[in-house]
């Protein structure tokens, strides 16, 4: 994966500078081309109840251009203004309907662990068991298949039924939604171990503990970790719909909150926390696969 | 709160707010609120408006009510009201109004929300300090939409609730979900409604060009619904067949409307403002042009919270009735809309909750209009308001079969069967008199006569 970084490594830093900026330049010049033509009629040939209209519509009357596009798409400026405002204070707390940017990423975070954890104890040792048997893998087979391609969201509504509490819903979908990437690629993993180190294992006659420990565990574990990769990028693309549908915390529900005062810059901040954040998940999983990888 | 500080090199020295002495203009307005509840002149109306709003609804009928008191005299009735209320120990409803009731069954409460000017006196009883003030803990929740009311009342974790006021009786009838006995324990608002239609639409401000609009409404059990079925329907358009009614959660029409996805809605304010603020619809017709004095939403819990924690839902009941009292005043809405708009509540730009909380507002089609009663948040459950949704939900077939209107209506929108205890005291109840007629789009409604009310439209929807 590193070794193209060598030689144009550079280079492609350059390019990816080059494209970031390229990228603000369209948009800065994109916004400011729709912030100018609003511009109010000069304040001098307007009646009173024109006066006071305009105000109502959140318009500076005696303003000679609207300087600021409100419902348009923000400009850089006010992006940086309202990031930077998160970035001072990620983590306060004014009750339960507005919290810091930074602790409604830790309310999501806490949410995906406990789901993904969950889910990481069920389908490991499942996965191990259908791997090692050819006849639970055939028998489980439909079930998997039918249940994998189900939408976690769309369990929402029977969670929330049968569980009777939303927090706890929120983290059932997680748990369903990273369980099948895990199970099959551990059950996958587990099946394609090579037929000769198990045999070897056999003739030493080794307990059949110490096998799936220390022979069938590594060879399988690239596999499962790539298993567990996918997983959490699932689990953290579903928690931010999970929490936009329940609410309450969380940075879906800062982005469904955000939505409803129509206020995008907060929405593109959001965005662009969600993205970090899941790509340091990736790069932290990338670093825990490099480091199981063995070569044949 | 801080105080005043010019040499606090962390501050700025001229702080947000007018008077310096709060971080905030919305701190600044909630003291000044605060202060309004204090006053002498305002705890004595609150208190006569509770005392009032008690009696009525543990009397609907004003003929009952003074038959009962007369016929059994003042000590029965308190026993017989202490029956269902923990306030016959007390000499005098008076006092059930201001006194503490017994101890607090239960002090941490939640109590869930959505975020518009309906639930303003739910949502100002908190930072206002009015529920503190009854010993009570109130986390107010803001929710996502009203499903998920439903589904966390029905699930428990929610104590009491802003309801859409049908909802209860949908929810005891087990209508969309299973039946559990839902009461309205007061009415939110009143009117605060309105039809905003997509800017493009501006040529069709008659509803009989609407055929094939979709519109939006918050919920299928919802006034909403039932105040724009009613409106195309008398405009000659089914609006079953004719025209396209989705629900949308209230938040997400302003951007539904933007996109094009819909083209006008039935809702809430403040969203039909803050159409008209981005200036993608205007305000087409008040709901109040409708019916004037129409309930909207409500305040209401489970039946079994009310058995187990009695105390706690009278205290609950104060507070709510308290902060309704106050967004009654005039004079106190600019202030209020300073208090709710912030981001923990509304989270609306304040100018667009004052819109509509003061009556002074921009239509959308370039005038400002003045109509003060545009919002009210008048509490009386009065039960022929339950009736009369009761008949919507068996126009449109929500309902299927015989509906005893007012059996179901006296279960739902009262706190104690008056009828039943006179009856069981050897009285006869007069025979409902007194539900009071509304008039609705020119069309008299009398609850006495509901079934054939519910028959009498030329366009309704079959049961089959």
């Amino acid at each position: 994966m590193k070794t193209w970084m060598r030689g144009d490594g550079p280079r492609a830093a350059l390019l990816s500078l080059l494209l970031l900026a390229l990228l603000l330049g369209v948009w800065h010049l994109a916004t400011v081309g729709t912030a100018a033509p609003a511009a109010a009629p000069a304040a001098t040939n307007l009646t009173p109840e024109q006066i006071e209209y305009l105000k109502l519509m959140g318009k500076d009357p005696a303003a000679e251009a609207g300087p600021v596009a409100r419902s348009g798409f923000p400009t850089l400026a006010q992006m940086g203004q309202v990031m930077w405002q998160h970035l001072q204070s990620p983590f306060y707390d004014n009750g339960p309907n507005d919290k810091g940017l930074g602790l409604q990423l830790l309310h999501s975070l806490s949410r995906v662990a406990l789901g993904y954890l969950l889910a990481a104890a069920v389908a490991i040792p499942l996965g191990f068991v259908i791997g090692m048997s050819p006849l639970l893998y055939r028998a489980l087979d439909p079930f998997i298949q039918v249940l994998k391609p189900i939408s976690p969201l769309a369990w929402m509504p029977l969670a929330l039924y049968t569980i009777k509490d939303s927090s706890v819903s929120g983290i059932f979908v997680i748990f369903i939604c990273s369980l099948w990437p895990m199970l099959i690629n551990t059950a996958f993993g587990v099946a394609s171990v090579r037929r000769d180190w198990l045999n070897v294992a056999r003739t030493l006659e080794v307990s059949p503990l110490r096998r799936a420990f220390e022979v069938i565990l590594p060879a399988a574990a690239p596999t499962i970790l790539t298993g567990m990769r996918i997983s959490m990028g699932i689990a953290w693309l579903v928690i931010v719909a999970a929490e936009m549908l329940v609410g309450g915390t969380g940075i879906g529900y800062f982005v469904w909150n955000e939505w409803n005062n129509l206020s995008l810059p907060n929405v593109i901040v959001a965005i662009l926390v969600i993205g970090v954040v899941g790509m340091a998940l990736d790069l932290m999983f990338a670093r825990l696969q490099k480091a199981v990888t063995y070569a044949d | 709160m801080s105080t005043f500080d010019p040499y606090d090199a962390d501050r700025p020295l001229r702080l947000s707010c007018r008077c310096g002495q709060h971080t905030s203009d919305a701190e600044h307005a909630a003291a000044e609120l605060r202060t309004r509840s204090e006053e002498p002149g305002f705890v004595e109306r609150s208190n006569a408006f509770i005392e009032a709003t008690l009696v009525k609804a543990l009397f609907p009928q004003d003929a009952v009510r003074r038959n009962f008191l007369r016929a059994v005299g003042r000590r029965t009735a308190q026993a017989a009201i202490a029956s269902v209320l923990p306030v016959g120990a007390l000499s005098s409803l008076q006092a059930a109004a201001q006194q503490a009731v017994g101890p607090l069954e239960k002090k941490d409460l939640k109590i869930g929300f959505i975020p518009i000017t309906c639930a303003t006196p739910l949502i100002m009883a908190h930072p206002l300090g009015f529920y503190s003030k009854q010993g009570l803990n109130v986390e107010v929740v803001k929710t996502a939409g009203w499903a998920l009311i439903r589904d966390k009342m029905l699930n428990r974790e929610y104590d009491a609730t802003h309801f859409l006021s049908p909802m209860p009786l949908a929810i005891s009838l087990g209508l969309g979900s299973t039946a559990t006995p839902m009461r309205v324990a007061t009415i939110q608002n009143t009117n605060g409604q309105a039809i905003t239609l997509a800017s493009k639409h501006k040529d069709k401000r008659d509803a009989k060009l609407w055929k094939g609009f979709k519109f939006a409404v918050p919920f299928e059990y919802s006034m909403h619904n039932f105040l724009l079925r009613y409106y195309v329907a008398e405009a000659g358009l089914n609006p079953d067949t004719d025209i396209q009614i989705r629900v949308v959660p209230p938040p997400e029409m302003v951007a539904n409307l933007r996109a094009g996805n819909i083209d006008g809605f039935l809702g809430p304010d403040p969203f039909n403002q803050r159409a008209v603020f981005e200036e993608v619809g205007f305000i087409h017709v008040l709901t109040r042009d409708l019916w004037d004095g129409h309930p909207c939403c409500a305040f209401g819990t489970s039946q079994a919270f009310i058995q187990q924690n009695p105390n706690t839902f009278i205290a609950l009941y104060r507070a709510v009735l308290t902060a309704a009292a106050m967004a009654r005043e005039a004079r106190n809405r600019e202030l209020i809309a300073k208090v709710i708009s912030p981001q923990a509540y509304l989270n609306q730009p304040e100018t667009v909750v004052a819109q509509v909380l003061t009556g002074r507002f921009a239509d959308g089609l370039g005038y400002v209009r003045n109509v003060p009663q545009r919002a009210d948040f008048d509490p009386m459950p009065w039960q022929s308001m339950a009736v009369w949704m009761l008949t919507q939900l068996k126009r449109w077939g929500y309902i299927k079969g015989d509906v005893n209107y007012k059996q179901i209506a006296e279960q739902v929108f009262l706190l104690t069967d008056a009828r039943k205890q006179m009856a069981a005291l050897g009285q006869k109840p007069p025979a409902g008199s007194a539900y009071p007629k509304f008039t609705i789009m020119g069309k008299v409604f009398d609850p006495e006569k509901a079934a054939a009310y519910a028959d009498s439209f030329a366009i309704k929807r079959v049961a089959s």
